[in-house]
């Protein structure tokens, strides 16, 4: 198998998790579009392992080594998911805005007390 | 030898320290009417103790010097009575090109006015205690008259010119403390920075004229330069520079301005720097100085004509001022143009001679004036007017000051204001004329003068009023008859020696020689000028013989607008260009560094638009850049 299908497919799964974290409000879709572009990492680290017939088989280590960080944060984020719910109501990414800047708030040179 | 000269200059120098830091010690800062009064009497000791201290080392120093036993032979005229010369190095500073040698020297010429300095100094310093009795900062006023002493002494004993420079700055402080010792009054402390200021120019040219000759000679020493053989190109130069300090401290034309002005100050402040310090200096350097200024004719012939143009442009504002203090100033300012003709017309002898004589008699003047100011209350002679009964002493001491000044015989001005004249008839050179019509018709005016406030102060009606308490800037009126005792003594010694300084000085130092042709000339032409004073007076007593001027008088009372063309030609575009600093700053520099902040603040907020708490377009901003990098680098890579 030539290594372009699997790097196509890499990239396209690569390309659906982009699009997921920068366009999804659900909290949740964004979480598992980083674990689609997570995945589309590993199927390259697969395919190129296979293709340049590494002897130590460094990219299937790196891949559990993925693997293994994915649950990791996949749990740390789901858990994180859930203290906002908690406290907002909501998940939806749009609305969690309270690192904005305050564009109304007075001139920053005035020192307030 | 070197040692006493050392501490006849650094006895008014402790006593000044003394009096700076030690008058109210113990008892700190308190500041009531007891400590205050304990205070001025131990400052007055300190000083008084000290300036006689000096007076007797001097005595001593000149006797050493007259029996010829200290040392070769000095200098050219004094060699008849003060032979000896006594010079000694205390150290030699490296600067790294001339070496400055820290040298004192005593010959004849400094004993003179070393003499009269301290004369002088110390009884100004027993007036001041009765004059200057009650006012809360005596004690510092005391002290600055020792400085002031001192640093005239240093300037007197220099044997460097770098260490007679020191001295002539010290002069200067000392003379802007004095002057605006009553600085509560803004006229006061102005008059003060005003002097400070002008002479402060002249001391420019001054200390550029030292360095001119010190670099030229290779050596600052005094007698190195006089004995180096300098290009006259040279010597021209440095004269020329040298002749604006001189300028500026013998307040001669054009920067004669300040010393009417200082006139704000006290009077025995006014006799120290009129008779005895200060403005002999500037004489005094020329004199010292003399072998280069006769190598260099141009600036001899610069100096006849200030010279001529001071000594009658003063004197007939003299004859207009109703202040009896500034009639003294201008006076000062006409007497020192005739040291100043004299040593133009060649004769260092007769400016010295009459720079003695003129120490004795205006520093008799100005303190007979403070008795009377201190009497009446008042500068103006308009206030003032019969006053002959009631002060007997300071009437007899004044009638001598007044004869010294306009010259009548046996007062000692007439000896060496005929030697001046004298000098000035036989000189020659291209002035000589001018400077001589312009000598005998100043000491008509002299005459004038002198006789109108002699007769508008001590006779006529009396004009006396009770005036109020006086403000800072006028003695404190004084109820006795007659000024108090420590002030009486001063005057009484001080007229003595006006009295006979000249004829002391004919007979036993052969200073000069009558020259009776001049002499009789000069007489008749200064009687003429107070006997059309006396006749104007006679026939009204009530107005002022000013009158006589005519016209012409509102410009002589203003000096002829010299300060008025001052103001529109330097004074006020230094104020424009100050102004315009001030603007400058404000609007370009802060201008600048306040904009550079505005700016930064108003980007930022641009930038700020960006931060509007939505991950997700952050993370867009960030994709974006990297695809940009990765793009940049595939293409330019």
């Amino acid at each position: 198998m030539h290594i372009v299908y699997p790097v196509v497919v890499s990239a396209l799964l690569f390309s659906i998790g982009v699009y997921g974290v920068l366009a999804r409000r659900n909290a949740i879709l964004v979480l598992m579009s980083v674990e689609l572009m997570l995945n589309a990492v590993n199927l390259n680290l697969v395919a190129f392992d296979v293709w340049l017939r590494d002897r130590l088989h460094g990219g299937q280590v790196l891949t559990l080594f993925v693997i293994v960080i994915a649950a990791a944060e996949v749990g740390l984020g789901l858990a994180i998911v859930l203290a906002v719910f908690r406290n907002r109501k909501t998940i939806d990414v749009d609305r969690l805005r309270d690192l904005s800047e305050d564009l109304t708030e007075a001139d920053p040179e005035e020192v307030r007390p | 030898m070197i040692a006493v000269t050392t501490l006849i200059v650094l006895l008014p120098l402790a006593a000044a320290a003394a009096g700076l830091l030690g008058s109210r010690w113990p008892r700190g800062a308190s500041r009531t009417e007891r400590d205050n009064a304990f205070a001025s009497r131990r400052a007055a000791w300190f000083a008084i103790v000290a300036g006689t201290g000096s007076l007797l080392l001097t005595v001593w120093l000149a006797y050493e010097l007259s029996s010829g036993r200290a040392g070769a032979p000095g200098g050219p005229f004094w060699g008849g009575v003060l032979p000896g010369k006594a010079e000694g190095t205390l150290t030699l500073i490296e600067t790294g090109s001339v070496p400055i040698s820290v040298t004192l020297r005593a010959d004849g010429l400094s004993m003179l006015v070393g003499i009269l300095v301290v004369v002088v100094a110390l009884a100004v310093q027993v007036y001041s205690v009765g004059y200057m009795r009650g006012d809360p900062r005596y004690p510092s006023y005391s002290a600055f008259i020792s400085l002031f002493t001192s640093a005239m002494l240093l300037v007197v004993y220099a044997g460097d010119l770098i260490v007679l420079y020191v001295g002539w700055e010290i002069m200067g402080l000392c003379s802007y403390l004095l002057i605006g010792h009553w600085w509560e009054d803004r006229a006061n402390s102005r008059a003060a920075v005003k002097a400070f200021l002008v002479t402060r120019l002249g001391d420019v040219g001054f200390l550029f004229g030292i360095f001119t000759l010190g670099v030229a000679a290779g050596s600052f020493r005094i007698d190195d330069v006089l004995s180096a053989d300098l290009p006259r190109s040279t010597l021209i130069t440095a004269t020329l520079l040298l002749l604006a300090g001189v300028a500026g401290k013998s307040a001669q034309v054009p920067l004669q301005t300040w010393l009417p002005d200082a006139m704000a100050g006290p009077t025995p402040i006014s006799a120290l720097i009129h008779a005895a310090t200060m403005v002999a200096a500037g004489i005094f350097i020329v004199a010292r100085l003399y072998p280069l200024f006769l190598g260099a004719q141009p600036t001899l012939d610069v100096l006849a004509v200030i010279a001529a143009i001071g000594m009658l442009g003063a004197a007939l504002a003299a004859l207009a001022q109703d202040d009896l203090k500034r009639v003294l100033a201008y006076s000062t300012i006409s007497q020192l143009a005739y040291m100043a003709g004299a040593l133009a017309a060649g004769s260092d002898k007769a400016a010295i001679f009459h720079l003695l004589t003129h120490g004795a008699f205006k520093a008799l003047l100005f303190l007979c004036a403070g008795a009377v100011i201190h009497h009446v209350g008042s500068n103006l002679m308009s206030h003032m007017g019969g006053l002959r009964a009631g002060l007997p002493v300071t009437f007899a001491g004044m009638t001598i000051g007044f004869a010294a000044l306009m010259g009548l015989p046996p007062a000692s001005g007439f000896f060496s204001k005929d030697a001046v004249i004298a000098a000035i008839e036989h000189s020659h050179g291209p002035a000589q004329p001018f400077l001589y019509g312009s000598a005998l018709l100043t000491v008509g005016v002299t005459g004038a003068y002198a006789a109108r406030a002699w007769l508008r102060t001590f006779f006529g009606p009396a004009r006396v009023e009770a005036l109020p308490e006086p403000p800072p800037g006028t003695a404190h009126v004084f109820d006795g008859r007659e000024a108090p005792r420590s002030m009486l003594w001063p005057i009484g010694l001080l007229a003595v020696l006006a009295l006979l300084l000249g004829i002391a000085g004919l007979g036993i130092a052969g200073l000069g020689d009558v020259d009776w042709s001049s002499a009789v000339v000069s007489l008749v032409v200064a009687l003429l000028g107070a006997g059309i004073v006396y006749a104007l007076w006679r026939s009204s007593p009530h107005i002022d013989p000013a009158r006589l001027l005519g016209p012409f008088r509102v410009p002589c009372e203003r000096a002829f607008y010299v300060d008025a063309v001052y103001a529109a030609l330097f004074a006020r575009p230094v104020f424009r260009l100050a102004r315009g600093v001030v603007r400058t700053d404000e609007k370009v520099v802060d201008g600048a560094v306040r904009g550079s902040g505005r700016l930064t603040v108003g980007l930022s907020g641009l930038v700020r638009l960006a931060q509007n708490g939505n991950a997700q377009l952050y993370v867009t901003g960030l994709l974006a850049g990297v695809l940009l990098i990765a793009v940049a680098a595939v293409v330019f890579g």
